[in-house]
């Protein structure tokens, strides 16, 4: 079977080279039988991959320990789904994850192509089948999961403790969807770059692909940072980690590339700066990929580093993004500019928003490898984290949710900013009120933060505001205003949903910041801890024995207002022998929107331990947040417009109006 | 404004953006980034008071001296030098004598160093990258298999 895998995996990178070329020169030529050789080409070789994946799965659920890959990363007593999920908690496996999801984009654009013009489909598929065969060979030579192992250990090394964990089952997944969801759209900028021609028709193709790939790299953001809030025990749900900031870079310059789009899509324009974009958003996810893989930073995510892994990333990225962006300026000028608009628009707030991200981005990027050109360069080792991001990114940010309501209420081509100023007059309002009420009447509350509850105040309502006006309440009979309520576009929805959800994230993020609440202190048995109006108890501690670990649990006791336990929170101190390691696993009790979370310290001997507890407001929000957003990306994704067989229609009109320019 | 005036205010607007945005950027660059030091170093080293450094080293076999609380000190050493770090709160799961750490805060009146977190991340070796980096530098690195 493991053979058998490794034998697929060989398969697909024969497969992946003809899928490179193939339809690439039939493209040139014009031979309609090798363009067509692409679809069934791609299919299969994500057969052969997921063939392979399975092999691996298989041997991970069997323990078997001979190959070496599962004997560094299971252990014959981990529970199934760690078993299960392992098989992508390591370098190896996961790379194969990886691929996996690439030839499975790969696999949907061909499935789902037929209307698509013969040339673009086929070169969009030979670029798919370069990105593919650059990372099997990077598998095949330098991180082949199937190497054996003689002779073969009785027991494996078990898996990183923090790594087992539900988490683990969602979080890289989706993070790759989104990740590797933008090679789709790198992959028709390429096309269209090969053939010199862009329309509002490529426009409608790559948005739902972005918006897919969006709302998974969303979801994968929110769930890492969930799950290193409560396994790592900080209570902290953004570090500003290097490896964070990866995933980050390609999530904001995907968001800007979502909205420039539209603007290509409606109006013809921004052209080839969405182009750029969507090469410059799946450049960043390589980036991403090399910064986790190669070693090159600290952070939690770190990998077993091999520089000779780091070397061939390093190769595949320097190929991939210098050969892009140089055929980009190559094939770029040939292209047709877009139309011109006024500054004061729907188009003009979109490419505020794209000037604003993108140079988020920059700082995001800057911050993150300046660490390393310094080191390169001066041989100093500094850090830079949350002081700085602090200082350039917020800053960034806070004009940029401003503008938010504005945007989807402005008219294409020429708007007025006083009339929507105007609509938006409910909401500033209640944006207003929501500042002085969180200043004046909850204690402790700093500028900052009744600023930040008005910021996501105005957010929320302004969202709402744009989907009132635009079923027309108010202005017209009820029943109407319901029906029109009802008949509006599905993307009019996601828009609005998902900038409600970014309110959503502020209000957690500003509540959490400024009302967070912590103690740090040694509890004995039986002593009654007040934080935030709740009382909590301690009831010692109990040694436990889990299957591959063993805990000190932890006993907390919520108190009621009449001294009662209400509640019982547990959190633990484990120890997992195989890797000597210890984890901590924190105790969190949700109340509402709000979350008690506590971590344990050492034991000071007599019983006693040391406690840190603290108290996070709306904490539920800042991940609440982003599944609405991810809600708001998939209600677009349903609209009619972008439905697969949508375009179709239109494009083939179009396609007779307008000549092939080469 | 004609046409061309427009655009051109429109430019002129996104590069002063532009501008203040990179000014902002080198200026935090410069403040907020903090420095990596082992023990050893320091000596050359110019630090201003209160300025936020990272220091890394291995912790001191037997230097582990509890206080009231959650009040710890400890050494970290590079074997050349020792600094005593003062730390109030919870160590993090993988900090015990002799693992490589880095603890960042910045030196108190009294030579002391006062750090605010204390990091035992690691990579296989239980050791932060910087660290180990540092140690193989001076010499002192033992490979340790597991």
């Amino acid at each position: 079977m493991v053979e058998t895998g490794h034998f697929a995996l060989v398969l697909a990178l024969v497969l992946s080279l003809v899928q490179s070329l193939v339809p690439l020169y039939g493209a040139h030529k014009g031979d309609a039988r090798l363009m067509a050789v692409g679809g069934p080409v791609t299919v299969t070789g994500f057969a052969m991959i997921a063939l392979s994946f399975a092999a691996l799965t298989v041997a991970y659920v069997q323990s078997d320990f001979s190959v070496t890959n599962v004997w560094e990363n299971s252990h014959s007593l981990q529970p199934l789904i760690y078993k299960f999920t392992g098989t992508w908690g390591n370098h190896e496996g996961s790379m194969l994850l990886w691929v996996l999801i690439l030839s499975f984009f790969g696999a949907l654009v061909a499935a789902f192509g037929g209307n698509l013009p013969a040339t673009l489909r086929a070169n969009v598929l030979a670029v798919q089948g370069w990105i593919g065969t650059a990372f099997l060979l990077f598998i095949l030579i330098t991180s082949n999961p199937f190497a054996r192992l003689v002779p073969a250990p009785i027991e494996g090394k078990d898996l990183n403790p923090i790594l087992q964990d539900i988490g683990l089952a969602v979080h890289p997944p989706l993070l790759y969807l989104g990740y590797v969801g933008f090679s789709v759209c790198f992959s028709f900028a390429v096309a269209a770059l090969i053939e010199g021609r862009i329309d509002a028709a490529w426009a409608r193709w790559v948005r739902p692909w972005t918006l897919a790939a969006w709302v998974f790299l969303t979801g994968g953001i929110a769930m890492g940072s969930y799950w290193a809030y409560y396994e790592l025990g900080w209570g902290g749900f953004w570090f500003w980690d290097p490896v964070e900031n990866a995933s980050f870079m390609p999530w904001l310059s995907g968001t800007a590339l979502l909205h420039s789009a539209i603007v290509m899509e409606k109006r013809s324009a921004l052209k080839i700066w969405t182009l750029l974009l969507a090469i410059l958003t799946f450049s960043l996810s390589l980036l991403g990929t090399f910064l986790v893989r190669s070693g090159v930073l600290t952070s939690v995510h770190s990998f077993a580093s091999d520089p000779s892994r780091g070397v061939f990333i390093l190769c595949i990225l320097t190929l991939f993004i210098g050969g892009s962006l140089a055929l980009f300026a190559l094939r770029a000028s040939s292209l047709t500019a877009g139309g011109i608009f006024h500054p004061i628009s729907r188009e003009g707030a979109l490419v505020l928003n794209n000037l604003f991200l993108t140079t988020a981005t920059a700082t995001v990027l800057i911050g993150t490898l300046y660490p390393l050109v310094v080191e390169a360069m001066f041989g100093d080792k500094i850090s830079v984290g949350e002081p700085f991001f602090n200082l350039t990114f917020g800053p960034l940010m806070i004009p940029l949710l401003v503008v938010v309501p504005f945007g989807p209420l402005l008219a294409w081509k020429r708007g007025d900013v006083f009339a929507v100023a105007q609509r938006l007059m409910f909401a500033f309002g209640a944006a207003l009120l929501a500042v002085l009420v969180t200043f004046l009447f909850i204690d402790g509350a700093s500028v900052f933060a009744a600023l930040g509850a008005g910021l996501s105040a105005w957010l929320v309502l302004g969202a709402l505001t744009d989907l009132a006006l635009k079923a027309g309440i108010g202005n017209v009979a009820l029943d109407m205003a319901l029906r029109r309520f009802l008949g509006l576009p599905r993307s009019v929805f996601g828009t609005a949903i998902a900038h409600l959800g970014l309110g959503l994230t502020l209000l957690g993020i500003v509540g959490t910041l400024s009302f967070e609440k912590e103690a740090i202190l040694v509890m004995k048995p039986g002593q009654v801890l007040e934080i935030s109006g709740h009382s909590l108890r301690f009831d010692g501690l109990t040694p436990v024995r889990g299957p591959n670990f063993t805990e000190d649990r932890g006993h907390f006791s919520l108190l009621g207002a009449n001294g009662q336990p209400s509640d019982v929170i547990m959190s633990s101190k484990r120890f997992y022998p195989v890797r000597q390691m210890p984890t901590t696993e924190a105790g969190i009790k949700t109340m509402w929107l709000s979350q008690l979370y506590i971590s344990l310290g050492d034991e000071t001997g007599d019983g006693s331990v040391v406690v840190r507890v603290w108290w996070k407001p709306l904490v539920t929000l800042i991940w609440g947040g982003a599944l609405v957003m991810m809600v708001g990306g998939f209600v677009s994704l349903m609209d009619r417009r972008l439905r697969v067989g949508a375009p179709a229609r239109r494009k083939s009109a179009q396609a007779k109006t307008s000549p092939v320019a080469s | 404004m004609t046409r061309k005036q427009k655009r051109l205010s429109v430019i002129a607007g996104a590069l002063v953006f532009l501008g203040a945005a990179t000014a902002l950027t080198f200026y935090a660059l410069g403040q907020k980034a903090s420095y990596f030091y082992m023990p050893g170093d320091l000596q050359a080293a110019t630090l201003q008071p209160g300025q936020r450094i990272r220091l890394g080293g291995l912790v001191e076999n037997g230097s582990i001296v509890r206080g009231q609380g959650t009040q710890v000190e400890f050494g970290v050493t590079d074997s050349e030098k020792t600094v005593k770090v003062r730390y109030t709160g919870i160590l993090p799961d993988l900090f015990r004598e002799g693992q490589g750490v880095i603890t960042e805060g910045s030196f108190g009146t009294d030579g002391e160093f006062v750090a605010d977190s204390v990091l035992a991340k690691h990579d296989e070796n239980y050791m932060p990258k910087e660290v180990a980096d540092s140690l193989k530098a001076k010499g002192v690195w033992q490979e340790t298999t597991q």
